[in-house]
């Protein structure tokens, strides 16, 4: 399966979507410069500001709109299982493959009804219910093809829930009916480690490493670029595969400081056409 | 890393050890007078000092602490594993744990780091813990393949359920730190995964770690403290001045 084909064969997409990356384009036209891009890599205050910029209009930060984004994101995910459990390919698959892939749609069905919950439950109105387009889907024609989907979703997943932990963070914890009282990043990052759980086995069930190392089959796609990509090896503005630059006489390969770590996609990056964004449709 | 703050009493304190056997003396002492004067039965009993108690520090450092031993702990796992592997261990398994001990060595260092900006400069480097402070796996059954698993999907599994408890904790207005947690909380979650699958195939997102709403079953730093406690004995390491979450 070629993902570049499928993307550009996707030359629809919802309306309100289009209209938001049309901003946010520019603001990543106004940071193509090498050296903006370096200091966006080292700081994260500086990604914050890009972060605002780009959403410029919404505001930044509102619970209601961070929560409706996630569940955007787990209406996409939840409905893409559950088109590849009716799909014929799915009995190909072996039993404990299978046994996978319905407990990994049994949470993001779950997730689906919390983030609606929580959202409801924070004043908001859920938004709107989305579907992975049939048309792509028809195109994965085998049960691999459809798990190497499953992997650039949960992988682009983990990433975007961590982009919004910024906008949730500080935020008093809240009592909703049915549920309880929760901390807002909190309960997101609880689903977010869930997300990386499923995002681990498929990659495992696929024969790649459970951590993104840069070497697996699937690693030059969008979804493991970005303004900070999942090759980044500097964290907390230290440079790890320097000599010295954590332990003394020490120096760590760039494998390994790249998988340690897993980085964030911005809202923007993520409803980009070339990830998430261009699998969202009828 | 300008405005990090450090606990100058935290750092006192292992140095401090003395301190801590006079204060114990003096208890002693007092303990034997009120025995020796008889004691009324209402009179509640002194609690010695122990000497092997670490506090931990209160705000951001304390959680950092806390995490920073989770990483000891599991680096001590692993450097033993690839140090002395199972024979029924595979060479593909062998890489796994390869790995592993990478990240956590990696996320050991670096909040060392964090909690001693002069770590990398031998003149000026404090001592987070006493020379004798270590964690130790004589508890654990490190000759099989499934004894390795169990140990390694212990410490996993309470390493992926405390991260999203604590980075919500931290306050510092420096985002450095929490950056960093926040982007190994998913690694941990990964490394819970697959050793769960190693052990049990298709257990990486079992019941028993998610919850009904599908969540990770969040576990507290005073949770994690104490499946920790017992293998840092003697020392005792106290958790009461941390942030307590909502649960």
């Amino acid at each position: 399966m070629n993902f570049f084909n499928i993307i550009n064969q996707l030359a629809e997409v919802d309306p309100d979507v289009m209209g938001r990356l049309d901003t946010r384009r520019s603001v990543f036209n106004s940071l193509t410069s090498m050296s903006k891009r370096a200091a966006m890599a080292a700081g994260p205050a500086l990604l914050a500001s890009f972060f605002t910029k780009a959403y410029a209009g919404t505001t930044a930060g509102d619970p209601k709109e961070v929560f409706n984004y996630a569940l955007t994101l787990e209406y996409l995910e939840a409905d893409f299982y559950n088109k590849m459990i009716a799909s014929p390919y799915f009995s190909t698959a072996s039993a404990a493959a299978q046994a996978a892939i319905r407990q990994i749609s049994k949470h993001e069905t779950a997730h689906v009804n919390l983030l609606k919950a929580v959202v409801t439950g924070i004043g908001g109105t859920p938004t709107p219910a989305v579907t992975f387009k049939s048309a792509t889907f028809a195109s994965l024609t085998s049960f691999a093809a459809q798990l190497q989907v499953a992997q650039l979703l949960e992988d682009t997943g983990v990433r975007a829930y961590k982009g919004r932990a910024g906008d949730l963070l500080g935020l008093a914890d809240v009592t909703i009916t049915g549920i309880g009282t929760i901390n807002p990043l909190q309960s997101a990052l609880q689903i977010h480690s869930v997300e990386a759980r499923h995002a681990a086995h498929i990659r495992y069930m696929r024969n790649q490493t459970p951590w993104i190392t840069g070497t697996g089959d699937l690693d030059s796609q969008p979804h493991y670029t970005g303004a900070i990509p999942e090759s980044n090896t500097t964290q907390s503005n230290v440079n790890l595969i320097a000599a010295n630059s954590i332990t003394p006489n020490t120096t760590y390969s760039a494998a390994d400081a790249a998988a340690s770590f897993d980085e964030i996609l911005t809202p923007a990056e993520v409803t980009d056409n070339s990830r998430a964004g261009g699998l969202i449709g009828a | 890393m300008s405005e990090h703050s450090f606990s100058p009493a935290w750092r006192a304190q292992p140095l401090g050890r003395r301190g801590f056997l006079r204060v114990s003396a003096a208890s002693a002492a007092t303990v034997a007078l009120v025995a020796a004067t008889g004691c009324d039965t209402s009179t509640p009993e002194p609690v010695l000092p122990d000497p092997n108690l670490i506090t931990l520090p209160a705000g951001d450092n304390g959680l950092l602490y806390s995490l920073y031993l989770l990483a000891l702990a599991k680096a001590t796992l692993y450097q033993k594993i690839y140090e002395t592997p199972p024979t029924d261990l595979t060479t593909a398994e062998r890489a796994i744990f390869s790995d592993l001990r990478d990240h956590e060595v990696a996320y050991r260092e670096l909040l060392h780091l964090i909690l001693d900006p002069n770590y990398l400069d031998p003149t000026k480097a404090a001592q987070l813990f006493p020379t004798d402070f270590a964690f130790k796996l004589t508890s654990f059954t490190l000759t099989t393949r499934a004894g390795v698993l169990v140990a390694a999907q212990q410490l996993e599994d309470l390493a992926a359920a405390t991260y999203p408890v604590m980075v919500p904790l931290l306050t510092s207005s420096n985002p450095y730190q929490r950056v960093l947690l926040l982007k190994a909380a998913s690694v941990q979650a990964r490394h819970a995964a697959v050793v769960r699958d190693l052990l049990a195939p298709g257990s990486f997102a079992n019941d028993d770690v998610v919850n009904a709403a599908g969540q990770l079953k969040p576990k507290t730093p005073v949770e994690v403290n104490t499946a920790l406690a017992p293998f840092f004995a003697p020392y005792v390491i106290s958790v009461a001045n941390l942030p307590v979450p909502v649960l």
